[in-house]
């Protein structure tokens, strides 16, 4: 199948950007109380939205070509490029989605996220770097309800006529293992 | 059975795990049944960790990528005993208990790590890249006050090995002499699929695993069952990576343990069978609406663009499209598995395949579009049969026996191949 250089460049850049710059780097340059606001109400409105089965919104909360990950510490510091789970643009995320309600068998199950406050650095081109951790409780249908992943959200945030929106959420859990299963995205 | 318990069981080595309280009698059914005690009972796997894991077989340890330059550490498991493998500064590969000659610690505690030497952290006992022991703290005592006997000979103690052997960037190891060279354990069959899937240098490009709740002999059943690909694993069927009515194939080894299932994508008809069962896969009628997802290309000449491959008793090699990964279970307890996941691609793959190939990693693993159910599957089983010690599992789709089968993947044969070679390492007759 035809993969051309155009493509392979993509890759390239894609593969550049994923490593999110280190927003310590830029400590002295924090953004200002209201649109630490803002980025904060984001990222509670996109938890509320998964823990709440909104799985039809999620899609929503990214850039049209936006990129979602999920994937571990150890292949992140390994550099390995495959994780968990790797969505390239809403299309990707709508059929995750569509997969989990129709094609995907689990034990049916609620997630509860928890999160921890954001380091929010502004760009020179009016996007916005974030950090924040976060852990995930998940509930069974036993009633068993435990710590199913903790870890960190790295994120680009760039604003798209007024609406705040992931251009990039990378994903990193702690744990190189899962229990069971994960179908629904953290 | 071939084989009988004494012959089976005198290979192994190490502890020799205590008789059954109540011998289990298999069903007079052979194969196609399976008491459902094997997966419950604690005994059986106290017998499974010495005849099994520590007996005449070889144990997927780690990839060669792990332990690739000298002085290269990592940790793994051989069944439930935690194992050390190293590289040593003459290219030589090492598996070892990890165990400390001492006391019995741990000498190794990080997953991967790169030393000269290994040291145990409770009294410092060193040891070379090859477990031999090289330097005992104070063995000659303090101020010419306490120190190891005159008779201490270090060359007496060392981290008890395992012969290992290599075979396409796979390492094995295992307790026993008695052993057959890796070469005719796997078989010719075998070892030429795994020379087309994994010959050539290796690149890994991720890791992770997931507990699974229930024995290992569930999964290691799971990964051999091509008649539930089509039916749970409802994304596959819909995107035509694998059905049934694809042209496609069983093969075992001789012994039956291992096997291939593989299909071929391009003689694919559709069958009318699956448009008119009330087939749960058929219904989910979708169009990707990222399809760049299933981006792939042609990479062999065989047509096969589906394949798993199972080398007893824990190792998987799949490749679907251009998704290539080995997956090896470790039995964490009886009703506990931990599987991992091992994402591969060549060193000769261009930007543009790598690509694919880790789009295509959405595929599978602990998040996989086509496998998360079986992360789920085999716990439903264990959870439904623990209760029932006596009751067993009935296994006749395409057949009583256990045989290859070259046109048809609507079979548990390699399930049956399974229990072929588990009883007859086991002595259950
Ligand atoms: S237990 Fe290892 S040095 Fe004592
Ligand atoms: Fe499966």
């Amino acid at each position: 199948m035809a993969f051309g250089t155009a493509t392979a460049t993509l890759w390239d850049s894609i593969k550049r950007t994923m490593s999110t710059p280190s927003v310590t780097a830029h400590a002295t340059h924090a953004v200002d109380a209201n649109t630490h606001h803002r980025i904060s109400t984001l990222f509670t409105q996109y938890a509320h939205c998964l823990d709440d089965d909104r799985t039809d919104d999620w899609p929503g909360f990214f850039t049209a070509d936006g990129l979602y990950q999920i994937t571990t510490r150890e292949n992140e510091a390994a550099g390995y490029p495959i994780g968990l789970m790797r969505c390239e643009g809403r299309g990707m995320m709508e059929d995750r989605m569509l997969a989990l309600k129709i094609a995907n068998i689990y034990e049916p199950q609620h997630a509860c996220h928890l999160l921890g406050p954001a380091e929010i650095h502004p760009h020179t081109d009016g996007s916005y770097h974030a950090r924040s951790n976060f852990s995930v409780f998940r509930t069974m249908q036993s009633g068993d309800a435990s710590l199913f992943a903790t870890g960190k959200y790295l994120d680009h945030v760039v604003n798209e006529n007024g609406q705040l929106r992931f251009q990039s959420r990378r994903v990193i859990i702690d744990s190189r293992c899962i229990d069971v299963l994960l179908v629904l995205p953290l | 059975m071939s084989a009988t318990p004494s012959a089976s069981t005198a290979h192994s080595t190490g502890p020799v795990s205590a008789p059954l309280s109540a011998p289990l009698d298999w069903p007079a059914e052979g194969v196609a049944r399976v008491p459902f005690r094997v997966f419950s009972d604690p005994e059986i796997y106290a017998q499974e960790q010495e005849r099994i894991f520590r007996g005449p077989i070889w144990n997927f340890v780690c990839m060669e990528a792990d332990v690739a330059q000298p002085g290269d550490i990592r940790t793994a498991w051989v069944g439930e005993t935690p194992v050390v493998v190293t590289r040593d500064h003459d290219q030589k590969l090492h598996v070892m208990i990890n165990r400390c000659a001492h006391k019995g610690a741990l000498v190794c505690l990080k997953q991967r790590d790169k030393q000269d030497s290994l040291t145990c952290v409770y009294h410092a006992w060193n040891y070379g890249l090859d477990g031999q022991l090289k330097t005992v703290a104070f063995r000659h005592g303090l101020k010419g006050k306490g120190g190891m006997p005159e008779d201490f000979d270090s060359t007496k103690h060392r981290l008890q090995p395992l012969r290992v052997a290599t075979f396409c960037g796979l390492v094995f190891a295992t307790f026993s002499d008695q052993t057959e060279p890796l070469d005719q354990y796997l078989g010719a069959p075998m070892s030429k699929f795994l020379e087309r899937n994994l010959g050539r240098p290796l690149k890994i490009l991720g890791v992770h695993s997931q507990m699974i709740h229930n024995n290992w002999k569930l999964y290691a059943e799971n990964v051999r069952d091509s008649y539930h690909a089509t039916l749970l694993h409802t994304f596959y069927t819909t995107f035509k990576v694998n059905r049934l009515d694809m042209d496609g194939g069983i093969i075992l080894s001789d012994k039956k343990w291992h096997h291939i299932s593989y299909a071929k994508r391009a003689t694919l008809d559709q069958a009318g069978e699956y448009k008119n069962a009330n087939v749960h896969s058929a219904k989910f009628e979708s169009n990707l609406a990222g399809p760049e997802l299933l981006k792939a290309w042609d990479e062999f000449e065989d047509g096969i663009t589906h394949s798993i491959q199972t080398v007893f008793p824990t190792l998987v090699v799949h490749f679907t499209l251009n998704s290539l990964a080995v997956r090896y279970f470790v039995p964490r307890g009886v009703d506990k598995t931990e599987l991992f996941w091992v994402f591969l691609g060549y060193e000769r793959d261009d930007a543009a395949q790598e690509k694919m190939r880790v789009m295509q990693g959405n595929l599978t693993g602990a998040a996989g579009l086509v496998s998360l159910e079986d992360g789920c599957i085999n716990e439903f089983v264990q959870r439904g049969s623990t209760t029932s010690p006596d009751k067993r599992a009935f296994i006749e789709m395409g057949g009583k026996v256990a045989e290859s089968n070259e046109s048809s993947r609507a079979t548990e044969a390699s399930v049956r191949g399974f229990w072929h070679g588990y009883r007859n390492i086991m002595g259950f007759n």
